[in-house]
């Protein structure tokens, strides 16, 4: 626990450090990821001792702040969440170094170091904070900090319209966290975790409440509306911490809200499926039609929010109907999930912040062949890729395993659920299916527009490769994604007393799959006898060609004279059957000029596919927010006087009313 | 040990046997076209020669166009592992076996696509997108009927599937495994590009998928993604076979023979639908696709319903 | 006795979800017509071991009304209205079907939770009827010509049987004439609605007729 604190302290007080050094960049970058990386350090002790199996004790300080206390404690389903957001924060860093560089000199950096760090040890807190007060205060500082990071290159219109809809999405989440916390702490005079118990008939509001809180910020349709705008605002560093963990805490907050509420009623996981289907479905479907690569690694988060959501249902469900095994396997494959999407999704974000700093552009159809110029941001990016999709032997797919076991359990064998539990256990493997193509489809897109075949522009052609300080950090990112894709089972087993502090069991009457374990060290094998064919493979076909002509000639033209990089197929016209399928969600605008006469001088086509829910929902009803709220602005003359003569009306009338 | 080997006996069948089947099919479409057609070993004798042969490469490709055909055939090699014929257990089989079936050919249909897109030739571009696009159909509903077919049988991995549908299954769940097959046969025909959705014989480049995708492949490399096409083609055949066999209720050394013949019959069968019916438009192939997921789901739910 | 009603019922699940794959109005009407001779045929084989004479003659008048009668009228329609052969929806093919799947989940869950006493040899019945009766609104709802939300209407109607026959097996014979007179009424109706409507404007698509309100 000390070293807790410790890192605790060394987050903030570090933080405050970076503010002193501004002005000296050279010092700023040193101070701020230094301090990243001893405060993650100092926490991973703690977690890592967690994870083996130590029980911490934790702390409670009085403190003066009404129903306050600084109660932290440090469980396995923290130390589940907080692992990822340790090495993320850690890697990240290190990753900023080098890609806030071409920003010393023009932009304050020790700011945005000092926010880094203070978002870093918010998040922890929240993770370890077993009191209401101090996890809102730290909820609040992580959304702040995030903000004032999203809002980094503030002098751009865009950049400042995202950072306006980040900070109204997650407030408006907060609003409903306040609510929840107020109901659940209401029968004592303390907000600590410990005391939480909810009514009976209240748990299933509290649950709403946290479900639509916690989903702002975990992203969920229709409330996802902030990621796509924020994370191609912030830096890439950032968005890879707030894509790949901050958002997590999301989930974390929810899971941590169910113990307290007792054993679920089954619409619980049935809701937490269809938000999670739909959220999986319809993030990939508009990832899909995006040509801004963090727009759509964006829209992908939103979808592998959607695919824990659809773990964390079949988990519930499984409790619902007393079916243990799929209660396990539901959160294992949630939790699971959780620390295989930081580790992809901020690769990806990592990878696509090296191609925007070599390129200069987010636009997918202005790249190409990027590739051949950077080799190892290329590789990662490929098996991030991979991963993301869920495909094997990478991270992705151990994850998806275990919640599509979740499914198949439920719905055959001798630990069938009812039919109720039968229908969402086949939305969720259907959804998943989908998901799984509709993913590849993307991230073939992605890959092989970004990637391959010839530069597009000029963008393109004068790419370079980024330095070591954002290359190692990708390469450890990569690594952790293949090692976890082939040793399933160790995480299996170290994912149980997070499962057990979840699903309120005690650890050693838990119920522990073996035939997922088994599953797993099968899967473990093939694996590595597909990847040992590989090589056999490769050696032969190398043998082969060893003594005969290999040459190099042109891409095969169709006989058609001289084709240009610019006949290329390009990211949009890749995608465009699977949009027009599904225009109904998506309404891509399309603005076509085409040519006319014999010899055309210009045409035109670009498409646009803006967030169906920000377009059809929050934008009417903001408006007409906004159109109410106008009504009485007349009370905002200015004067000073008058204002303070309404409070103190109003405090008369509140007195008056209280007394009488 | 021994019986390990001996295991792996129908893994070495498909191998054997998998260009056999496009032998077959193109037979049976040169008798319905009243020709005398190539021989049935042709198959063969195409992948031995361009084994022998040099390599040309474009010289926009990359690595990952090299990597493509290796990963492709080591992908579905693993896949037959999983493999049961005919009342006989595959070498490898554990719970959930069958998703991670789907997942591998899903693995190889990856970097097929990557590699197209490597050439950058639109072309290829073309076939790559209307794979994706295909295929993304395409999964949901082989996942849905082979969910399906778990819960009629009460069993996780294909081997205990398929060891575990008997007559008395058809009898109490007819209707659905019916359907299961139709889906199944939908996917089997999207997934190995056949009419109706794509024509593997034309010579347009604009109106393929499969074959526009491997079009700069040459040598050795072709030979590779050839063969682990016709593989692809055994491995999802065997699945509608080991269906349309399992109410005979047989085993051992008769069961391999039978499925055998199944596969031959299935190949007939693909013969007969490429002669008898043109391609789809490509617009319209989503609609049969989608089809496919309709009669998994319908499936599924009158057998929960009979096994209730 | 159950497998070749279960077979019906599954076929008939299949007609409705022809119709909503269907791209053709011609095709539509004929997958309709099938699924009237479908769902005359139910009573035949749902619960009972030998039909009574009432119920065969029911059936014959419903094969015989839904199965040629209307097709007749509706290809009749079409004819003489020259309307476009194919649909083009308000929503497209591939999300219909994801509806009708929803449906079909949806019913299956809803007659677990509803649980009717019925005899357990019809049960499959109910699900059947509630898919029919979603997938005929559907229809009705998101697809263009006058002459398809007939179509939509009468596998509505067919739900609605279909769901009346799992719940009582006698029904009067005089209810069951005179529902199929009501619903011949509205085929003749419509098709002399769509008849006008279609010399008027010379098109008949619904979403259209909006623009004749004051």
């Amino acid at each position: 626990m000390n070293f807790l604190v410790a890192s605790l302290c060394m987050f903030f007080a570090g933080g405050l450090a970076c503010l002193a050094t501004t002005g000296r960049p050279h010092l700023t970058r040193w101070v701020g990821s230094s301090v990243a990386l001893i405060g993650g350090a100092l926490a991973l002790v703690p977690t890592c001792m967690v994870l083996g199996g130590r029980v911490l004790t934790g702390l409670h300080l009085h403190w003066s702040m009404p129903f306050g206390s600084i109660a932290l404690d440090m469980d396995a389903l923290s130390a589940v969440f907080s692992t990822p957001i340790l090495i993320i924060v850690m890697l990240a860093a290190v990753y900023g170094t080098e890609y806030l560089r071409p920003f010393e000199g023009k932009k304050n950096l020790a700011q945005s170091w000092f926010f880094y760090n203070l978002l870093a040890g918010s998040m922890l807190l929240v993770v370890v904070a077993r009191n209401g007060m101090l996890f809102l205060l730290a909820w609040e500082i992580m959304s702040l900090a995030s903000f004032f990071l999203v809002t980094f290159e503030n002098e751009e219109e865009s950049v400042r319209e995202a950072g306006w809809i980040y900070l109204v999405a997650t407030h408006i989440g907060t609003a409903f966290l306040l609510v929840l916390f107020v109901l659940l702490g209401r029968d004592n005079s303390t907000l600590d975790f410990s005391s939480f118990a909810a009514s009976p008939g209240f748990a299933g509001i509290a649950f709403l409440l946290a479900l639509v809180g916690f989903g702002t910020k975990a992203g969920f349709m229709p409330m996802h509306v902030w990621l796509p705008e924020a994370h191609p605002a912030a830096p890439s560093h950032v968005s890879a911490v707030m894509s790949g963990v901050m958002i997590k805490t999301g989930i974390y907050g929810l899971v941590r809200i169910l113990t307290f509420l007792g054993s679920p009623p089954p619409w619980w996981g049935w809701l937490l499926v269809s938000v999670g289907a739909i959220s999986g479905i319809l993030g990939v479907l508009f990832a899909l039609a995006q040509h801004d690569l963090k727009r759509l690694l964006a829209y992908h988060s939103v979808e592998n929010m959607g695919i824990i959501t659809m773990g964390l249902g079949i988990g519930l469900l499984g409790m619902s109907y007393q079916s243990p095994v799929v209660a396990f396997l539901g959160f294992a494959g949630s939790f699971l999930h959780v620390m295989n999407h930081a580790l992809f999704k901020s690769l990806l974000f990592l990878s696509a912040g090296s191609v925007i700093h070599g390129s200069g552009t987010r636009d997918i159809d202005h790249m190409g062949g990027l590739l051949k110029r950077m080799p190892v941001t290329g590789l990662v990016f490929l098996l991030g890729s991979v991963a993301i999709c869920g495909l094997p032997p990478l991270n992705g797919f151990v994850s998806e395993f275990m919640i599509y076991l979740g499914s198949l359990t439920s719905v055959a064998g001798n630990m069938r659920l009812p039919i109720a539990g039968i229908v969402a256990a086949l939305v969720v493997a259907g959804s998943l299916a989908l998901i799984g193509g509709l993913a590849v489809a993307c991230f073939t897109k992605a890959f092989g527009i970004m990637f391959l075949g010839e530069a597009r522009s000029t963008h393109a052609a004068h790419v370079h490769e980024s330095g070591l300080a954002m290359r190692l950090p990708m390469a450890v990112l990569a690594a952790a994604c293949i090692i976890i894709g082939v040793s399933g089972p160790f995480w299996m087993q170290l994912l149980g007393p997070a499962i057990a502090v979840a699903t309120g069991v005690a650890t050693d009457t838990q119920i522990y799959p073996t035939f997922a374990a088994h599953a797993l060290w099968m899967m473990t094998l093939l694996a590595v006898a597909g990847i040992g064919l590989v090589g056999l493979l490769t050696f032969v076909r190398s043998r082969l060609l060893s003594a005969r002509s290999v040459t190099r000639e042109p891409t095969w033209d169709c006989g058609y004279a001289s084709s240009t990089p610019r006949m290329q197929y390009t990211a949009s016209s890749f995608a465009e059957p699977v949009t027009r399928m599904f225009n109904v969600f998506l309404r891509t605008r399309r603005r076509f000029s085409a040519p006319t006469t014999y010899f055309p001088t210009s045409s035109s086509f670009s498409t646009e596919t803006r967030d169906l829910f920000h377009e059809s929902l929050f934008r009417p009803a903001f408006t007409m927010t906004h159109r109410f709220l106008s009504r009485i602005h007349w009370l905002q003359h200015g004067r000073l006087n008058l204002y303070i003569l309404s409070m103190i009306a109003a405090l008369l009338v509140l007195l008056v009313w209280k007394l009488g | 040990m021994n019986t390990f080997f001996v295991s792996l006996l129908p893994v070495l069948l498909g191998l054997v046997l998998a260009p056999l089947l496009l032998g077959v099919i193109h037979r049976t479409k040169a008798v319905f076209a009243g020709r005398h057609g190539s021989p049935l070993l042709q198959a063969y004798s195409d992948l031995a020669k361009l084994l022998r042969k040099g390599a040309v490469y474009s010289r926009t490709t990359t690595w990952v166009f090299r990597a493509a055909p290796v990963i492709g055939l080591a992908s579905v090699v693993s896949v037959m592992v999983l493999l049961p014929i005919t009342g006989n257990s595959a070498p490898l089989s554990f719970v959930g076996d069958l998703i991670v079936f789907i997942y591998v050919l899903g693995l190889m249909r990856f970097f097929t696509v990557v590699a197209a897109l490597d050439t950058g030739s639109s072309f290829e571009g073309m076939g790559a997108s209307r794979e994706v696009h295909f295929s993304a159909l395409a999964e949901p509903a082989i996942v849905v009927g082979l969910v399906a077919l778990a819960s009629a049988t009460g069993f996780l991995s294909l081997s205990g599937i398929f060891s575990a549908m008997s007559p008395t299954t058809w009898v109490v769940a007819g209707p659905a495994l019916a359907l299961v097959l139709a889906a199944l046969f939908i996917v089997f025909l999207a997934e190995n590009s056949r009419i109706p959705i794509d024509d593997p014989n034309t010579h347009l480049e604009l109106t393929m998928i499969h074959e526009v995708m491997i079009l700069d492949y040459s040598g050795p490399d072709l030979a590779l993604v050839l063969y682990a096409a016709a593989l692809k083609l055994w491995v999802l055949g065997a699945l509608i076979v080991n269906v349309a066999l399992s109410p005979l209720g047989l085993n051992g050394i008769r069961g391999v023979g039978l499925f055998v013949a199944g596969m031959l019959v299935l190949a007939v069968i693909v013969g007969c639908v490429e002669s008898m019916m043109a391609r789809s438009s490509f617009l319209k192939v989503p609609r049969l696709l989608v089809t496919a997921i309709a009669l998994s789901g319908i499936a599924f739910m009158l057998i929960v319903r009979f096994t209730a | 006795m159950t497998l070749l009603q279960d077979t019906l019922l599954v076929a008939l699940i299949l007609t409705s979800f022809g119709m909503l794959v269907s791209g053709r109005l011609g095709a539509y009407i004929r997958m309709g017509a099938l699924q009237g001779v479908m769902i005359g045929l139910l009573p035949l084989v749902v619960g009972r071991a030998t039909p009574t004479l009432h119920v065969v003659f029911v059936a014959a008048a419903m094969i015989g009304l839904k199965g040629l009668v209307f097709p007749y009228l509706l290809f009749r329609a079409l004819r003489e209205s020259d309307t476009k052969r194919e649909m083009n929806p308000f929503v497209g093919h591939v999300p219909s079907v994801f509806f009708g799947i929803l449906a079909l989940l949806g019913s299956f869950w809803m007659d677990a939770r509803l649980g009717f006493p019925i005899h357990s040899s019809a049960a499959l019945v109910i699900p059947v009827a509630f898919t029919t009766i979603m997938i005929g609104l559907f229809l009705i709802v998101t697809r263009r010509t006058a002459l398809s939300q007939v179509i939509g209407f009468l596998v509505l109607e067919n739900g609605i049987y279909a769901f009346g026959l799992a719940i009582v097996y006698e029904v009067p014979i005089l209810l069951e004439l005179g529902v199929l007179m009501d619903v011949f009424v509205a085929v003749f109706v419509m098709g002399i609605a769509i008849y006008h409507i279609n010399r008027e404007f010379d098109h008949i698509d619904i979403d259209r007729l909006n623009t004749l309100r004051g």
